[in-house]
């Protein structure tokens, strides 16, 4: 691992910062800074935002496994239980759908021109994380921790090595994309 | 490099392009790409700024400290990459309504903001209450193969296309 540059904290910004540009670079590409493409995914009348997110997915996947065997990098697999996932997850959908943008997406969409994600987006999202910080002391250790899954990957779920499990799911995405293609959308 | 200037890239260029991305940030900072941390941590700042004197005794501002961070420039860089991108392909354009709005709710600006900031509300806590967004969880979460990264992704989606149906189809109907 490169522990020597991820210690240089000033370095660190601007590799961030690069690595921002280059995002928003291809979420712009993508076509996904746009309101019209993430409501029309939602509203199941255009795939683009599922075809961009998988094929990150399945590249990413391959190359950072890859990166982990020769011992490169290190994995971050998020902690969460089923209350974050399923509620959370339910609460950022109507966000999503009701916004038009994801947090990502908003910043693109700002640097695209979009008005709409300057003002109103980018203010409601910032009051909504206050309001979540504000109550969550009190759900912390309660609401947030029930049904707890750690930080468990699918490979140790299912006890195999992680190319046993990363190499079906990599072409198990391929095979969605394909089926997606070949149902016209 | 005429494809600096494509109005736009097929959606496998562009989620490969992400995928090579999350390589480098894996491997030259030791991070997965996300975004929504960011926002938590933009509005603790505000709220220091604006004399709150209980910021730093908040459990959760201890966890995610007011400052600016690798994320926090992260997505200053998107806002930057996007401007670049749109002014190199001619998409560059300053405007209220977006257009499959307007279509079905009108083109005046005052809904459009009020509701993008009512989405904004539940897009902000809903990705701190599942701890990641559609990039931390739904590209980094996923390519890691962590279960509860898959799960949430996945109720992103149904809670998204219920909404988006109930707003177009039942309320915009």
């Amino acid at each position: 691992m490169l522990t020597n540059i991820h210690r240089k904290k000033g370095l660190q910004l601007v590799l961030g910062f690069a690595a921002g540009i280059l995002f928003g670079f291809f979420l712009q590409k993508g076509g996904v800074t746009r309101y019209d493409v993430i409501v029309g995914q939602l509203l199941l009348e255009d795939f683009t935002v599922l075809k961009i997110m998988l094929a990150a997915v399945a590249t990413g996947m391959l190359g950072v496994h890859a990166l982990q065997s020769l011992k490169l990098v290190r994995l971050h697999p998020k902690s969460g239980s089923w209350n974050t996932a399923v509620w959370g997850g339910l609460l950022f959908g109507v966000g999503f759908a009701v916004l038009g943008y994801c947090p990502g997406t908003l910043a693109g969409a700002v640097g695209n021109g979009y008005l709409d994600a300057a003002t109103g987006g980018l203010a409601g999202i910032l009051v909504g994380t206050g309001l979540f910080a504000a109550v969550y002391g009190r759900i912390e250790k309660t609401v947030l921790a029930k049904g707890d899954l750690k930080e468990m990957t699918l490979p140790r779920l299912l006890k195999v090595g992680a190319w046993a499990a990363v190499l079906p799911a990599a072409a198990l995405i391929v095979l969605v994309l394909w089926l997606l293609e070949r149902a016209g959308l | 490099m005429e494809w600096l200037r494509m109005e736009q890239w097929s959606p496998y260029a562009a989620g490969i392009a992400i995928g090579v991305l999350s390589w480098f940030t894996f491997l030259l900072s030791d991070k997965a790409l996300g975004a929504s941390t960011a926002f938590a941590r933009t509005t603790g700042m505000i709220a220091r700024l604006a004399g709150g004197k209980k910021v730093p005794e908040n459990p959760y501002y201890r966890k995610f400290v007011p400052q600016i961070d690798w994320e926090w420039m992260l997505v200053l860089g998107i806002v930057v990459g996007a401007y670049i991108s749109a002014r190199l392909s001619g998409t560059f354009e300053t405007s209220w309504v977006p257009a499959l709005w307007a279509g079905t709710f009108g083109d005046a600006v005052g809904p459009r903001i009020a509701t993008a900031f009512a989405g904004g509300i539940f897009m902000g806590f809903g990705a701190r209450w599942a701890g990641g967004c559609t990039s931390g969880h739904g590209i980094s979460g996923t390519l890691q193969l962590t279960v509860v990264s898959w799960v949430t992704a996945v109720f992103f989606f149904i809670g998204g296309i219920a909404a988006a149906k109930l707003l177009f189809l039942v309320i915009g109907g």
